[in-house]
């Protein structure tokens, strides 16, 4: 504190801080802790066993199949779009973010529902689709889909604001010294991005692991089958096996934790170049 | 840089592994193409039951024919796994809450012929169920019957009938019960409902939902369901906290199995998914059924212990009462039908 | 904007740059975004469009739709609301005060970005019902969170805090300390200065945390529905009204409904982006 006079007084200091950890103890960690608690109520063998479980097994699986391929996908999309956003002008393109933001504000639910409308047996292109016998909704492409759709703005959100920021003075000089675009983007503007990368490919791969409401309307719920992490805790819940609707539970809130740790040590060591994303 | 180092090594170490043996696991699934995978779409209580009848079919399957078979099964509101199979998903056979879930996959469709239900024996119900009542121990407020439902205080727990099978049989119970006290008075039967839904704090999506609510989160007086869900509840929650309530009148639930036509014939698996169906109805099953809390179509090849669980109610069925499922339906459920009249605003059950 | 103007010839569409590779990536942006999204949103408003403008009025007029919307609408205004309060309180905790565990306080914010929602649902479930933690302290006081609208709010105020928290942290962080300083030596005690100084300044952030929490609170589904009642007329959110139109088999009432949610949720996302365009101008930004 420089100045006691643009600084609040002690006690009222404590009080907003008293509020500030009250706040956050009482919505976000206790809800957390209730996980663990849940999970472990009968002890670790309960616990543990469920892991062992072949459905619980199958549903991590294709829980990771969905964000191996979603995640990617989306990366690829995000460094295209921001690179055509932040180094060009061009008519329309705030009209562009604002729809590129769109899948962030579109309940869930909507998400799912598009695509069977889409692709459902009655849907647009579901004729089209039983006649080649591709089957998308109530199978993995369909999960993969509604997944790619809700984590969809992630990756860009992050890197178009940086890139904007960071302009393209820097590229301009690799290509006048005679660097070719490959090799200009992979050496100059990617090394400058990569931390504001890292950090959206990790919030896209949380929420690509933990989506519930979209898949929810595009799987068949079939165990073993179409079964994803957070559909499996739903059935487990429904089967009265609340310690093992809360092992699945724990293990994608500990991968929260995960994310929520990697999250941190970005911002610490890279704390400047973050800033920059989250001026916007 | 040591951080990058470490993230990467960190990423490399839990991500590779994993994504590899995701990818394995479904190459492997692929190659074992060797095995006949049935889907069952079914609703929300039958887990327990199918896994059983599931595992020893497929037991039984493989003595005779040396063939393996394994039945997957989707469990949900009864309605929503018909929309489902409507939208797309490829059930090679449907075991639903009703057959008017069963009759809207073959209007909206086509799967199935319009005339499913005479195909198999029994009007194509290899077990039925009831309606009854499950109370905390010591029935603390004396729920003996449908009209104790409707007492000012009693707190009435049941899904919601829009969405769950189970909560249509207990909407169309209570209905007929009132219908059979009052000798026929519509008007007295929607007054009798309307009363009772008044008494329900929380319209869960499915028959679990509601179950859990009640039992876990200990939300309500009397809980309103399956037969054998009850029987349940009291196994998975304990017999010393709740009690079950068995009304004198009660509804006759059939829930119906069919065989969906254009999966099995697109699919080749006609001859498994028959012989699945057909074994519902053979003595080993219908013990199966007996033990997992399902009134058996055949008590007499039933484990004499299990029957003597069942109680005597006098029950009326959709048929007799309502003119069947493609009545009750649309009239009861459908949309601006009398369950949706009684939740409008200013209406009696607000 | 029209469509002969995004298919007009490069060299009139886009400024030249010495930069490469517009076209393509350009090109494959608008081609995955079509296709993930505005394709499979276009064939929802076209299948709504079946009933006409006065079609989807009429659903959208429905009394129990419109008590669904009112619903999804007042508690995710509420939970914003009770956001902007809290959520200022602790970004100003966290962006002015050191204390131990601050660092710990700082990353749990983002909880609610990375917990799955249905995870959450049920967490809250257990907590809040009358035999939870929380619950069963309420109990005796005969208030009640779990299966009521209070319920809504509550889940609805843990997904929308890090949205209010993470846009005012950082503006405050950058915030010219200079400015208070002359106003406390003017005259200006510490309260009026944060008043009329600081707050005014931070407005604009505030505002488009609270629009980005709400514009996310209204579509939630996962953690509402386990915690919700979902009696129509007073716990029931659009969304899962939605997903009982879809059970009944009515793809179109489904489609209108979803329609008027999106309609909103794009209005909410333009007011966003404008506000953001106004937050910047002031603060002096490009």
């Amino acid at each position: 504190m420089r100045d006691a006079a643009i600084a609040e007084s002690p006690w009222v200091r404590w009080l907003l801080i008293a509020i500030a950890v009250g706040f956050l103890a009482l919505f976000l960690l206790l809800p957390l802790l209730a996980v663990f608690a849940q999970a472990l109520s009968r002890g670790l063998g309960p616990y543990l066993s469920t892991f062992a479980d072949a459905d619980t097994q199958s549903a991590i699986r294709l829980t990771l199949l969905v964000a191996a391929i979603a995640v990617p996908l989306n990366l690829v999309f995000g460094i295209a779009a921001a690179w055509a956003i932040a180094k060009f002008s061009f008519p329309g393109k705030s009209l562009l973010v604002s729809l590129i933001d769109l899948p962030f504000s579109v309940s869930p639910v909507v998400s799912g529902l598009v695509y069977v409308l889409l692709f459902g047996a009655k849907g647009v292109l579901g004729p089209l689709m039983s006649d080649w016998d591709f089957k998308i909704i109530f199978a993995v492409p369909g999960i993969v889909l509604a997944t790619v759709f809700v984590t969809f703005p992630f990756i860009a959100r992050e890197l178009i604001p940086l890139m904007q920021e960071q302009g393209s003075a820097e590229e301009e000089a690799a290509l006048t010294l005679g660097a070719s675009g490959l090799r200009t983007f992979l050496t100059v503007t990617l090394p400058n991005v990569r931390w504001a990368l890292l950090y959206g490919v990790l919030l896209c791969n949380a929420r690509a692991m933990g989506e519930f409401g979209a898949v929810s309307v595009v799987s068949g719920h079939i165990r073993g089958v179409t079964n994803t992490m957070p559909l499996h805790v739903e059935i487990l819940y429904n089967e009265y096996d609340f310690v093992a609707a809360f092992a699945v539970a724990s293990l994608l809130a500990g991968l929260a934790l995960v994310t929520l740790v990697g999250k941190s040590v970005l911002e610490w060591r890279h704390g400047d170049e973050l800033a920059a994303v989250r001026r916007h | 840089m040591t951080t990058r180092r470490l993230l990467l090594r960190a990423g490399a170490a839990l991500g590779a592994p994993a994504l590899l043996a995701s990818v394995r696991a479904h190459v492997a699934n692929a190659q074992a193409a060797k095995e006949v995978v049935l889907t069952n779409v079914s609703y929300d209580p039958t887990r327990e039951l199918y896994r059983a009848l599931s595992e020893a079919f497929a037991r039984d399957w493989q003595a005779s024919t040396g063939e393996k078979v394994v039945i997957r099964s989707s469990h949900g509101g009864s309605g929503s796994q018909a929309r489902k199979v409507i939208d797309g998903l490829e059930a090679d056979i449907v075991t639903l809450a009703l057959a008017g879930d069963i009759d809207a996959i073959a209007r909206e469709s086509k799967r199935l012929p319009p005339d499913w239900q005479s195909r198999l024996p029994n009007n194509s119900s290899p077990y039925t169920s009831t309606i009854v009542f499950v109370v905390r121990k010591g029935n603390p407020k004396g729920i003996k019957d449908w009209n104790d439902l409707i007492k000012p205080g009693v707190s009435v727990m049941t899904p919601n009938p829009k969405t769950s099978g189970g909560a249509r049989w207990n909407y169309l119970a209570a209905w007929a019960y009132e219908l059979d006290r009052t000798k026929g008075d519509q008007a007295a039967a929607r007054a009798f409902v309307s009363a009772l839904y008044r008494n329900v704090p929380v319209l869960d999506s499915g028959a679990r939902g509601t179950t859990t609510t009640f039992a876990q989160r200990g939300l309500g007086d009397v809980l309103i369901n399956w037969e054998n869900e009850a029987f349940l509840t009291l196994a998975e929650f304990g017999a010393d906290k709740f009690e079950i309530v068995v009304p004198p009148f009660s509804i006759l639930a059939e829930p119906p199995v069919a065989l969906v036509d254009s999966v099995v014939d697109k699919r080749g698996t006609r001859k498994e998914a028959e012989a699945f169906l057909n074994y519902l109805y053979s003595p080993a099953a219908q013990k199966i059924i007996a033990h997992n809390y399902y009134r058996p179509l055949h008590p007499d090849q039933a484990d004499p212990a299990d029957i003597a669980r069942f109680p005597k109610i006098r029950l009326v069925t959709v048929g007799d009462v309502f003119g069947g499922w493609s009545k009750a339906q649309p009239t009861h459920f459908g949309d601006g039908g009398v369950f949706d009249q009684i939740y409008k605003p200013g209406s009696a059950a607000r | 904007m029209s469509v002969a103007a995004l298919v007009a010839p490069r060299a009139v569409f886009v400024k030249p740059s010495p930069l490469p590779g517009f076209g393509l990536t350009f090109g494959f942006a608008l081609t995955y975004l079509s296709l993930i999204v505005l394709i499979p949103l276009a064939v929802l408003v076209w299948r709504a469009s079946g009933l006409g403008l006065d079609g989807i009025w009429r659903v959208a007029t429905e009394p129990r739709v419109l008590a669904a919307l009112r619903t999804s609408f007042v508690t995710a205004a509420l939970a914003a609301l009770a956001n902007a309060v809290f959520g200022v309180v602790v970004a100003w905790v966290l962006s002015r005060y050191s204390f131990p565990g601050r660092r710990l306080l700082d990353a749990v914010v983002d909880l609610p970005f990375a917990l799955p929602t249905a995870v959450a649902g049920i967490a809250l479930a257990a907590l809040y019902a009358p035999n939870g933690w929380i619950g069963s302290l309420l109990a005796p006081f005969d208030i009640r969170i779990a299966y009521t609208p209070a319920g809504i709010f509550v889940a609805l105020v843990f997904i929308g805090l890090p949205f209010v928290v993470r846009t005012v942290q950082p503006v405050l962080e950058d915030l010219d300390r200079e400015v208070e300083e002359a106003s406390a030596t003017l005259g200006a005690s510490r309260g009026q200065t944060v008043r009329r100084v600081v707050l005014p300044l931070l407005a604009p952030a505030i505002l488009t945390g609270v629009a980005l929490a709400f514009a996310r609170a209204v579509g939630e589904y996962g953690s509402v529905i386990f915690i919700a009642g979902n009696m129509p007329f007073r716990s029931e959110i659009a969304p899962l009204l939605i997903v009982m139109r879809l059970e009944e088999f009515d793809y179109t009432g489904a489609s209108a409904i979803a329609t008027i949610m999106l309609a909103i949720s794009f209005a909410s996302l333009l007011a966003i982006n404008a506000l953001q365009a106004v937050s910047r101008r002031r603060l002096g930004h490009a």
